[in-house]
């Protein structure tokens, strides 16, 4: 399989975005009733994913991190095989035993998928250092958060790109948290991107709830890459409206904060434009919804049919 | 056969696999500056210089790796592994597992280690226990020039991330190194000495001293087998056991520190499978728990000495 060519209208955005956040609800509900592990939920974040994921070529090369649900659905992932991957069964992308926190999908072009933070950033030199050396076209995007930005190996990672030209777009989905501690607790300045000036990088903050506006911020910087063969840094400003990590009461939470990043809700949001803009109407929203909710009852129902990995699954794949 | 030192049969191992695999490139702290003639002969792109960032070195490796070069890092001493730690753990060990399978990882990182040159416990550390007790890597360590180079080859080849260390105090000896191609096993320990009373099990630079305690025990009639382990893991678990169980006897020597060092590993496999051919206690010579000192003489303490091996076989071979 390649990566699924990306969408090619703002109906399929939208589409994209509510299979996101219906696949994430399925697994919140799932864990809720202890079917299913807890998961880092990217609810509220669906824009950005949509946005930047949407921007690439098939064959551009994806690193992601804990929060990657909504990177590979928005690729083309089969959501039935993620849920059995986050379910620890034999038909998930990673046999099982990745997780929710770990899947890659070498045939969708995400590769190298961390958790942890920071080391997606330190890994992305070397991939794109493959791409040029080998002479494949592709540029590769990484994708971090806030958190792994205060890590050393985000500067050594933008250090190195600058230095050695390679075609990386960086994308910081800036979502205010580093798990249990507010991005203005642990961060220098406001805004990741300006920390690109350093390195001589070109960067940008987009409102990330914004799918069209992710999308041709997106667009922009990936051909930026591509033509100049050097590193971007785009910044997606956005908010993690459920908890770190399933379940989470969010008590820490400041509750006006939350409650101004919910009435901005992407999905919400762009539904409205689409029906404002007459490219939608309330009977295809209905249809769209039903058709969303249909696949993730079919990809639950599959995962949930997949067995176990055999025990003797425990030590292969160590070694090559 | 010409006469090379490790240092030199690294840059001829590098070079060969070079010239012989296009995708095999190598940067570090300085490795376009040291060894220039690789620069000269591959290019600016393959041989590369680095910031001094040993995270993001390894890091870049493993990407690499991942995507079909074959990386070689040098990460000048052992101790500054601390600083890619986390790559080569964390990311080269376990994303082949994590992902089931979906990716390789093909790099070799160079450390120096141990004593020799009066650096002191930043530079001098011996941490290569650290890395056999983490899954998805291998682990070298030769004695010798030729081995360095037929191994070095080999690693380079190997699909897998393989640690190699290479021993301070050997890298500027002299030693023979066959011409042409020439390959050894990862995984395949040398008889380096052929002995019936004891066995003296080692690696790196206390090889030598295992083989000079055989020439002190051959004068007071004992003749001592010595296995120079070359690799540490994969570990080559027969030819100890084999040994063992033909004298009876095992003095495992190494520099790291004797607590959870390799020592107790390979006691812990003759105990396991071979306690009933035992005539005596297996002993353990290891460095003490404490950071290597500065000072050369203290430095030199540190390592078990021929005379020290000689005692403890002579010991064990009165029992
Ligand atoms: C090196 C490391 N430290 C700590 C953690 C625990 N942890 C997991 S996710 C996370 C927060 C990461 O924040 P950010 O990079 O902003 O990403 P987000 O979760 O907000 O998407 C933390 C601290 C980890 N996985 N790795």
């Amino acid at each position: 399989m390649t990566p699924k060519p990306p969408a090619k209208n703002p109906q399929q955005l939208l589409e994209q975005m509510l299979l996101i956040r219906a696949y994430e609800e399925a697994i919140v509900n799932g864990s809720a009733a202890g079917k299913m592990p807890g998961t880092c939920t990217s609810v509220g974040q669906e824009a950005a994913a949509v946005g930047v994921v949407n921007a690439l070529a098939a064959e551009d090369l994806i690193l992601t991190n804990h929060r990657s649900a909504g990177h590979l659905l928005a690729r083309g992932a089969d959501p039935g095989r993620l849920l059995a991957e986050v379910m620890g069964r034999r038909d998930g992308y990673c046999k099982g035993k990745s997780g929710s926190l770990h899947i890659s999908a070498k045939e969708l072009g995400v590769v190298l998928t961390s958790t942890i933070v920071g080391a997606e950033l330190s890994m992305a030199p070397g991939v794109a250092l493959a791409q040029s050396m080998l002479g494949r076209p592709g540029i590769v995007v990484c994708f971090f958060g806030d958190g792994a930005a205060c890590e050393g190996s985000f500067h050594e990672s933008l250090n190195l790109a600058a230095l050695w030209n390679l075609p990386i777009l960086y994308v910081c989905e800036n979502n205010h948290w580093q798990a249990f501690v507010h991005r203005r607790e642990a961060m220098s300045r406001e805004h990741v991107a300006d920390w690109a000036a350093g390195y001589g990088i070109p960067a940008r903050t987009v409102d990330g709830n914004d799918v069209f506006a992710v999308l041709e911020a997106a667009q922009a910087a990936a051909t930026q890459v591509r033509e100049s063969g050097r590193p971007y840094l785009l910044e997606t400003l956005t908010y993690r409206t459920r908890g770190h990590l399933e379940p989470d009461d969010q008590g820490y939470v400041d509750k006006a904060e939350l409650a101004t990043w919910l009435a901005r809700d992407p999905i919400a949001a762009g539904r409205a434009r689409l029906l404002a803009d007459g490219l939608l109407s309330p009977a295809q929203a209905a249809t769209m919804a039903d058709k969303v909710a249909s696949r993730i009852a079919v990809a639950q129902a599959f995962a949930e049919a997949s067995p176990f990995p055999a025990a003797d699954e425990l030590t292969r794949d160590v070694y090559a | 056969m010409p006469t090379l030192t490790i240092y030199d049969a690294v840059g001829a191992a590098l070079t060969e696999e070079m010239r012989r695999d296009h995708n095999v490139i190598a940067f570090g702290e300085g490795i376009a500056t040291k060894r220039h003639e690789l620069v000269d002969e591959f290019g600016a792109l393959r041989i590369r210089n680095t910031p001094l960032a040993e995270g993001i070195i390894a890091g870049t490796a493993v990407g690499a790796a991942a995507m079909g070069l074959r990386p070689v890092v040098d990460l000048l001493f052992a101790p500054f592994l601390c600083y890619a730690m986390d790559e080569l753990v964390n990311s080269a060990g376990k994303l082949r597992y994590l992902s089931g399978g979906q990716f390789s990882f093909p790099l070799v990182t160079l450390a120096m280690t141990g004593a020799g040159w009066g650096v002191g416990a930043q530079h001098n550390h011996n941490v290569e226990a650290w890395f056999v007790h983490s899954p998805g890597l291998k682990v070298v360590m030769p004695s010798t020039p030729a081995d360095a180079k037929a191994l070095l080859k080999t690693a380079i080849r190997d699909d897998n991330p393989v640690l190699f260390f290479l021993d301070i105090g050997l890298l500027y000896q002299p030693g023979e190194v066959p011409a042409g191609e020439h390959l050894l096993p990862l995984g395949q320990a040398a008889i380096v000495r052929d002995g019936r009373d004891v066995t003296l099990v080692s690696y790196g630079k206390t090889v030598h001293h295992c083989q000079q305690a055989a020439d002190q025990l051959a004068g007071h009639g004992i003749a001592a087998e010595v296995i120079d382990l070359r690799s540490l893991k994969p570990l080559d678990e027969a030819t100890i056991l084999a040994s063992v169980r033909k004298t009876g006897r095992l003095v495992v020597v190494h520099e790291a520190n004797r607590l959870c060092g390799i020592g107790a590993e390979i006691a812990a496999l003759v105990a396991e499978h071979a306690f009933a051919d035992l005539k005596a206690p297996i002993v353990r010579l290891g460095g003490p728990d404490a950071p290597a000192a500065a000072s050369y003489p203290l430095e030199q303490a540190s390592v078990p000495s021929a005379e020290a091996i000689a005692e403890a076989a002579r010991r064990l071979c009165s029992t």
